[in-house]
């Protein structure tokens, strides 16, 4: 069995589930900075408190799951990120703590400074992860077995653009969620923040698609696309994705319309999960086989095969059943959010 | 000694996690406190154990969330700053770390909502079996958390590949190494003591406080009950780690004990100044020949004199580290056996010196896991896989600069967040018993009680 491969799958799945969840209750987090009143702000934080715990894990099973299967791409990728990953850490820090602090808060100064993190945590969490992304995608440098750039090659136009659009991106999710877990104005309100978020999430993706190709040769030759020539047998048989990626933007567009009242409520969230699902994979095609791009393959980095498959044989047990009770407890949480949700209520 | 991105990094590591076990070693407890008052609940229909519950539940979220967010820390800590030894032991500590997250992290950290918010959403049983499944997680978690720390203190089970990478080849070996067992039992323990000693603390304050009501009796008479009962266990299992520890890393012991020479009649030392330059003690005080007791084994015991210096953990730390465990051990003991016999006497609710004590000896679990933990890695130096790789050949290949912004940024983050939290922690454990169900009313509006931690405005529609 090629369990490089396996593991390649099964990480970038977790990424992509981590990105999802994760994403949105970023989202929520962001937009929690724009609510109207104290009132609002709860509703939207009541939203996603049963769950968010859940849904960082996938970051840790991210992490964890790197360092496991392919530890050479860890050792490279951790240190080649050390700031951006640093910010990140720190801002995952106020922003999980702020759920509970800014109940706790007596006076208005801490909980004005507690709302504030959970705000700035949300957005600085959201856009160090793009400039990770956007760094890992340009290519990494390496020698031997060791990172070899400096401190600050993450940090480039093409990064920043990347940062920015996946913080639209998060919006976009926080604000279907929101969609589908409030009702009333904070709903009339979710449906703009979310056609706000498309226009930027349409443009920033196109722009990075364009500026994707002008990277490395390889990826060029993968598309069949420059700037300047199409090679038609090539891309049409990838066409599909940014096909796909337009239809979705069109129909969450008339999804979120403020005349759109009466849609499934549910339906404009799992069409920006599909936007997202596009880009992904668009990605995911870019750069294969490079889990350290342009350096290093999944099977150069990999673990020794009796720990990618005794980690396997786990993981194939526990993933489906951590799917089952995940699912469960969304489950036992759905319906739109009530002030009887959340902290806010609980203590 | 110079400044190097090595000696930041080990000190931004130390740092780190040092913070990160004061949550698990509060929550693994907890978390298992908080099961038994809903079992007790279940099983007797007493209202008291639900005000407990209802009580401890707030002060868990808060340390679980701080646990968590300085866990997810320490997982992105062996990349960014021990990149070389992830590289060399992935294919061995990955998996251990992989399992933790597969089977304790997603339980953890997904029905920790049902048990926060679900009361009004699953039936009784079922809300029980969702503070269960978290306390499981957090026991399950130590197991392979501790599983891979004992591996790098008695690896086996392993092999070497050409590119000088280690593998397992045998993972039972490796999951149940030598230390892992008694490693296991004595962090286990070390948290169920951490947790009765607050618990007791936070009564003792509301005994003083004279606000003691009737879940405070009973708290004080578990968390009593569990120290006099654990701490006689603890010091069997401490005596255990100390016996593995000598027949693996001796120079550990050595360090611990203060022995610069091999001979018979080791002393056990109770106080002295290691002087590592010229291995001696200073203004030592001891008790000749006791070490021999209590160590036993073949004479002579080895001494410090027995390994090269460059082979030699720091002595000054390692003892006296030590010597803290067993001091703050040693008081514990001392705080559960009065506390019970106040209890037998029918004096523990009456405010008194024992209480006075027993509000710092809140701390005195924690003092002892951060001891133990320094004792057990700093004992382990110059090594990170003992005997097989040096610490200062696993550091990352980050530059000084980048190290002293982390370890900075760490340090002020952690100051704010920590103390806030502490904070919001004490106030709630020395609120006392006001707790209602969330759908009751909780408590009387204009109550000076409602004033304490009452959100700056109401929560809408109530
Ligand atoms: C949870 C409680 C723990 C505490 C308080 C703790 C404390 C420490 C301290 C104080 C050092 C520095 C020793 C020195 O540099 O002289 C150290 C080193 C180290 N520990 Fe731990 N440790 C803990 C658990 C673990 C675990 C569970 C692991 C791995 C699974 C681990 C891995 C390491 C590594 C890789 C080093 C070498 C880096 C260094 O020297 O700082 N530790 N630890
Ligand atoms: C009073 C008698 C005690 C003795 C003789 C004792 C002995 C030891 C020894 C020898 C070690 C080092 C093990 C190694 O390096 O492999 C250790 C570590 C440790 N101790 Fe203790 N201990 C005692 C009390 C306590 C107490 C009361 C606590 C906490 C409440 C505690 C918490 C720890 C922890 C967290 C570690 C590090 C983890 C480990 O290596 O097991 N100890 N202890």
């Amino acid at each position: 069995m090629d369990f490089p491969l396996i593991w390649a799958v099964l990480i970038a799945v977790a990424v992509m589930m981590y990105v999802l969840l994760d994403g949105f209750d970023l989202g929520v987090g962001i937009l929690s900075g724009f609510a109207d009143d104290d009132a609002e702000r709860n509703r939207l934080t009541a939203s996603i408190e049963p769950v968010w715990d859940g849904n960082e894990t996938w970051l840790v099973l991210g992490g964890g799951g790197l360092f496991a299967a392919f530890p050479l791409a860890y050792a490279i990728l951790m240190p080649a990120f050390y700031l951006p990953v640093l910010v990140m850490l720190a801002a995952l820090i106020f922003r999980g703590v702020a759920f509970e602090f800014r109940h706790k808060a007596v006076r208005t100064v801490t909980k004005k400074f507690w709302n504030g993190a959970f705000f700035g945590g949300s957005l600085a969490a959201a856009l160090s992860q793009g400039l990770i992304l956007g760094a890992f995608v340009q290519g990494i440098e390496v020698e031997g077995r060791a990172y070899a750039g400096g401190a600050f090659d993450w940090l480039t136009p093409f990064s920043v653009l990347v940062a920015v659009s996946v913080t639209v991106g998060y919006v976009l999710l926080g604000a279907c969620w929101l969609i589908l877990k409030t009702d009333g104005a904070t709903q009339v309100g979710a449906r703009k923040w979310a056609r706000r978020a498309l226009v930027g999430v349409a443009v920033s993706m196109g722009m990075v698609s364009l500026a994707t190709l002008s990277i490395d040769p390889r990826v060029t030759a993968r598309w069949g696309v420059t700037m300047a020539t199409v090679d038609f047998s090539t891309f049409v048989i990838l066409a599909p994705i940014p096909a796909a990626a337009v239809g979705l933007v069109v129909w969450l567009w008339r999804d979120t319309a403020p005349t759109a009242i009466g849609k499934p409520d549910w339906r404009a969230f799992v069409l920006a999960a599909g936007l997202f699902l596009t880009g992904y994979v668009g990605l995911a095609f870019s750069l294969f086989p490079y889990n350290v791009p342009f350096a290093k393959t999944v099977w150069e980095t990999a673990a020794h095969d009796n720990a990618l498959g005794f980690l396997l044989i786990g993981a194939g047990v526990l993933l489906p059943a951590i799917l089952v009770y995940t699912a469960y407890v969304y489950a036992l949480f759905w319906g739109k959010v009530t002030d009887k949700d959340g902290y806010a209520a609980h203590g | 000694m110079e400044i190097d991105a090595l000696i930041l990094s080990r000190l931004q590591f130390a740092f780190v996690i040092a913070f990160h076990i004061l949550f698990p070693a509060f929550t693994i407890g907890l978390a298992s406190f908080l099961a038994v008052c809903e079992g007790l609940w279940l099983a007797t229909k007493r209202e008291v154990f639900k005000r407990l519950y209802l009580h401890w539940v707030k002060i868990f979220a808060l340390a679980f969330a701080m646990g968590v967010v300085s866990g997810v820390v320490m997982s992105y800590q062996f990349g960014t700053n021990w990149s070389v030894f992830s590289d060399m032991t992935g294919s061995v500590l990955g998996p251990l770390l992989g399992y933790e997250v597969l089977t304790a992290f997603f339980l953890e950290a997904t029905f920790l909502g049902v048990m926060l918010f679900g009361w009004s959403r699953v039936g009784n049983k079922l809300h029980f079996v969702a503070t269960s499944a978290v306390a499981v997680g957090t026991t399950i978690s130590a197991f392979w958390i501790l599983s891979a720390n004992s591996w790098m203190q008695t690896p086996q089970g392993h092999a070497v590949d050409a590119d000088g990478r280690f593998y397992a080849v045998d993972w039972a070996a490796v999951i149940f190494n030598p230390s892992f067992p008694s490693r296991f039992v004595h962090m286990l323990l070390a948290a169920y003591i951490t947790t009765a000693a607050v618990v007791l603390a936070a009564g003792a304050w509301q005994v003083l406080a004279r606000r003691g009501a009737e879940p405070t009796r009973w708290q004080m008479r578990m968390a009593a009950g569990t120290l006099a009962l654990l701490m006689p266990l603890q010091i069997w299992a401490g005596h255990w780690s100390g016996e593995v520890a000598h027949e693996y890393q001796p120079a550990k012991v050595a360090a611990m004990e203060g022995w610069w020479e091999t001979k018979v009649g080791q002393p056990t030392i109770l106080f002295a100044i290691p002087d590592q330059e010229n291995e001696r003690n200073i203004a030592e005080i001891g008790i000749p020949g006791l070490g021999d007791v209590i160590v036993g084994g073949e004479k002579p015991l080895q001494g410090l004199d027995a390994f090269p210096a460059e082979e030699r953990p720091p002595v000054f730390l390692t003892f006296w580290s030590f010597r803290i465990m067993v001091g703050a051990g040693l008081g514990l003991l001392g705080l559960g056996l009065w506390g019970v016999a106040l209890w037998a006497l029918g004096r523990l609710d009456r405010p008194g010196l024992f209480h006075r004590l027993a509000v710092p000896g809140g701390a005195l679990g924690f003092i002892a896991v951060i001891s133990g933990w320094v004792t057990a890695e700093v004992g382990r130096q110059p090594y990170t896989v003992y005997g097989l790789l040096r610490t200062s050949d696993s550091v990352a290949p980050v530059s000084v600069g980048q190290v002293a912004t982390s370890l900075l940024v760490f340090m002020i983050v952690y100051a704010i967040v920590f103390t806030a939290g502490t904070v919001y922690m004490a106030r709630i454990a020395i609120r006392g018993f006001d707790d209602a169900p969330p759908d009751e009313t909780r408590r009387a509006p204009g109550t000076p009680l409602a004033a304490v931690d009452a959100p700056a405005e109401a929560p809408a529609a109530k």
